[in-house]
């Protein structure tokens, strides 16, 4: 970008953020230098403009127009306002719970057998992330206050573990909240972590994961962005599949005004396998964007994407998938399949696949539809007395069974059927 | 049961049905035969509400109800049954939960207690049995990878099961062999009684062996040309239809 085109430009979005870092500067855990770099980023750059090709559909305007409190968020007088009925049976599982970005004891429940630390005491930013290229990424390195750092040692199976994010706008002021997490898994480790992002009101969660997959580990990551219909959502997962390890992920955007989810998954090591499928259902004037990179940079791997998108109303869906194979990753297998379902005729999709290979003996496939509801399975349904709403509603349920059908695990499959039972009859 | 009177409909600008008169009275099961092309099948889709037919004359009265104004869900729940020619595939929908969701939103209708899913697959799984149908077919996605006779029975399994007043059966006979034949005849004949009528659509009389019809009418570009008794079919299959045709010219 032209420094003349962003000083024509209104006031740069990001100067209420870095006038926040200035305030805190002194009081926010960890190396001053990673911050303060990142802060040169920002002040450089700005936010993400829709002039950048990847940035191309969707616009943070919405968010550079926000005005954030200024203070530090406290975390204390909102757990009495945390539903966590929604996690059912997910309820007896361990689980971290953040509240507007920040660790609470009293609502968390801490697993055995893995270590889990908390970013604000320990401020460990990893070493996968790239704050120079993901200015979102600046901004939360900029200003991460706390996250969870959960490490499985070799060999461990640390079974299920819930990490939960309420958010909530104060006196009608936004918040924002950075969480900066990791999850690492050592050689022929296990785990499942299922994450849902919720609250109320407007603010803006915008978290940064990285995630380590040793050697033969298995990680299995199920998101569930469940967030307040005004809020933003703004998460960036930097994933490293080791070789032989797999790591099996599901996002469910549903909430928030504007959404976006980045995934950088590397296939460091031969045989590894990364499943990064997604559904989007959205209405009203909802815009989520669902965007991965997936790097082939070791022979033998195999990458499978499916995303699903159900647009109602003027939402808009956004999915933008770029597969990366190197010269060194032969008898590289990757898939990717994106299909969108326009219950509206103001719904919008926008979908940008794109694969770039260096290396000459590779599988790689992808697709894409888009479509209404077919008239002909609608007309069968209600001939057989179902009422319309109840057709539409079966119909667009088979629609994402195929994608949802992939998450193993039953309890959290069954949270993903709630929620998308309840989109439809709130939609 | 059902009145027609002078319906004519057509599909875009193209007349097909040009002024029916049929009565189906209570308990009565009529068949309507005709040529390729006669409208046979347009009737069964107007009679069942598809959209992209324009009824551009006439009435239908189903017990009474104007049957025309109401939504196809509105006819099923007033116990009006489709059996589809060519039913449709609905991946990622199982059998068993869409026809137990048909059921239960027609016994709200009837002001019948929905049925959950434990009662709902013994009901199902006796009337799949009768019907010969593979155990399997009731797990399975709605007619996905099912073949032409399995589709067929499918219907004849969701028709017993939803009970309805009228069923109208669109060549449910074709794609099917003997054996399924006489399944499928006498699944239909299990419903006959004094409240319950069928209107079935053949191109041929086999199918009329096994279900002896009250009436036989014979549509021909739209028209009913001629009605009788279970005997016009015998000669029907025997003369063919180019006699009935130049007979209506």
């Amino acid at each position: 970008m032209s420094t003349a085109l962003a000083q024509s430009h209104m006031a740069s979005p990001s100067e209420g953020f870095l006038a926040r870092y200035e305030g805190l500067m002194k009081r926010l855990p960890g190396a001053a230098e990673t911050r303060l770099a990142a802060a040169e980023i920002l002040r450089a750059d700005g936010l993400p403009s829709v002039r950048e090709e990847a940035w191309r559909y969707t616009s943070l305007a919405l968010l550079g127009e926000t005005h954030f409190h200024e203070a530090l968020t406290e975390a204390a007088g909102f757990e009495s306002d945390i539903d966590l009925t929604g996690l059912d049976r997910l309820a007896d599982l361990p689980r971290l719970v953040f509240v507007q970005g920040r660790f609470n004891a009293v609502q968390s429940r801490l697993p055995t057998g893995i270590t889990v630390r908390s970013f604000a005491a320990n401020a460990d930013f990893g070493s996968l992330a790239h704050p120079e290229r993901e200015r979102l990424v600046a901004l939360n390195t900029m200003l991460a206050e706390d996250g969870a750092i959960i490490e499985v040692p070799d060999g461990v199976d640390g079974g299920m573990l819930v990490l939960i994010s309420a958010g909530r706008d104060i006196g009608g002021t936004p918040v924002a909240f950075h969480p900066r997490h990791a999850i690492r898994l050592g050689s022929g480790a296990n785990l499942t972590v299922i994450e849902v992002s919720q609250g109320q009101g407007c603010y803006l969660h915008n978290p940064v994961t990285e995630i380590v997959v040793g050697a033969g580990a298995k990680l299995s990551h199920v998101r569930l962005q469940n967030e307040a219909l005004a809020a933003f959502h703004l998460a960036t997962i930097y994933a490293d599949i080791g070789a032989g390890a797999s790591y099996d992920s599901f996002t469910l955007h549903v909430g928030a005004r504007l959404a976006r989810t980045d995934v950088h998954a590397r296939l460091t090591g031969a045989g590894g396998h990364a499943a990064i499928n997604a559904a989007q259902l959205l209405r009203g004037n909802q815009h989520s964007d669902f965007t991965t990179v997936v790097s082939h940079a070791a022979p033998s791997c195999a990458s499978r994407q499916t995303v699903k998108h159900v647009l109602a109303g003027r939402a808009r869906g956004v999915f933008q998938g770029k597969i990366d194979v190197a010269q060194i990753a032969q008898k590289t297998d990757g898939y990717q399949m994106n299909q969108a379902l326009l219950l509206s005729p103001d719904a919008e999709i926008d979908c940008k696949p794109q694969l770039e290979i260096f290396a000459d003996d590779v599988k790689c496939s992808h697709g894409a539809t888009v479509g209404d509801l077919d008239p002909e399975q609608m007309f069968y349904l209600v001939s057989r007395g179902i009422p319309r709403e109840e057709a539409r509603a079966i119909l667009v349920r088979a629609f994402l069974g195929e994608v949802l059908d992939m998450v193993e695990d039953e309890r959290a499959r069954a949270m993903l059927d709630r929620v998308v039972d309840g989109w439809w009859v709130a939609a | 049961m059902l009145v027609i009177q002078n319906l004519s409909a057509s599909i875009g600008d193209k007349p097909i049905l040009r002024g029916i008169d049929l009565t189906v009275p209570d308990g009565e099961v009529h068949a309507i035969m005709g040529p390729n092309g006669s409208g046979k099948s347009t009737l069964s889709y107007v009679l069942s509400g598809r959209d992209d037919f324009t009824v551009t004359g006439g009435s239908v009265t189903f017990n009474g109800q104007d049957l025309l104004v109401m939504e196809p869900e509105a006819r099923a729940q007033a116990g009006l049954f489709l059996a589809f020619q060519a039913p449709v595939e609905l991946p990622g929908v199982g059998n068993a939960n869409f026809l137990r969701t048909a059921l239960n939103a027609i016994r709200r209708m009837r002001g019948e207690a929905e049925l959950d899913a434990a009662q709902f697959l013994k009901a199902a799984r006796a009337e799949a049995k009768r019907l010969q149908m593979p155990d399997d077919m009731l797990r399975r996605n709605v007619n996905v990878g099912f073949s032409g006779g399995e589709k067929k029975r499918n219907e004849v399994l969701q028709m017993t099961m939803l009970r309805p007043k009228l069923a109208v059966l669109d060549e449910t006979d074709s794609g099917l062999d003997i054996d399924a034949l006489k399944i499928v005849g006498d699944g239909v004949n299990a419903l006959r009684g004094p409240d319950f009528s069928a209107l079935v659509i053949t191109h041929h009389q086999r199918l009329l062996d096994h279900i002896i019809p009250d009436a036989v009418h014979v549509l021909v570009a739209g028209r009913i040309v001629r009605s009788g008794g279970a005997e016009l079919a015998r000669a029907l299959e025997a003369e063919g239809y180019a006699h009935v045709i130049a007979e209506a010219a």
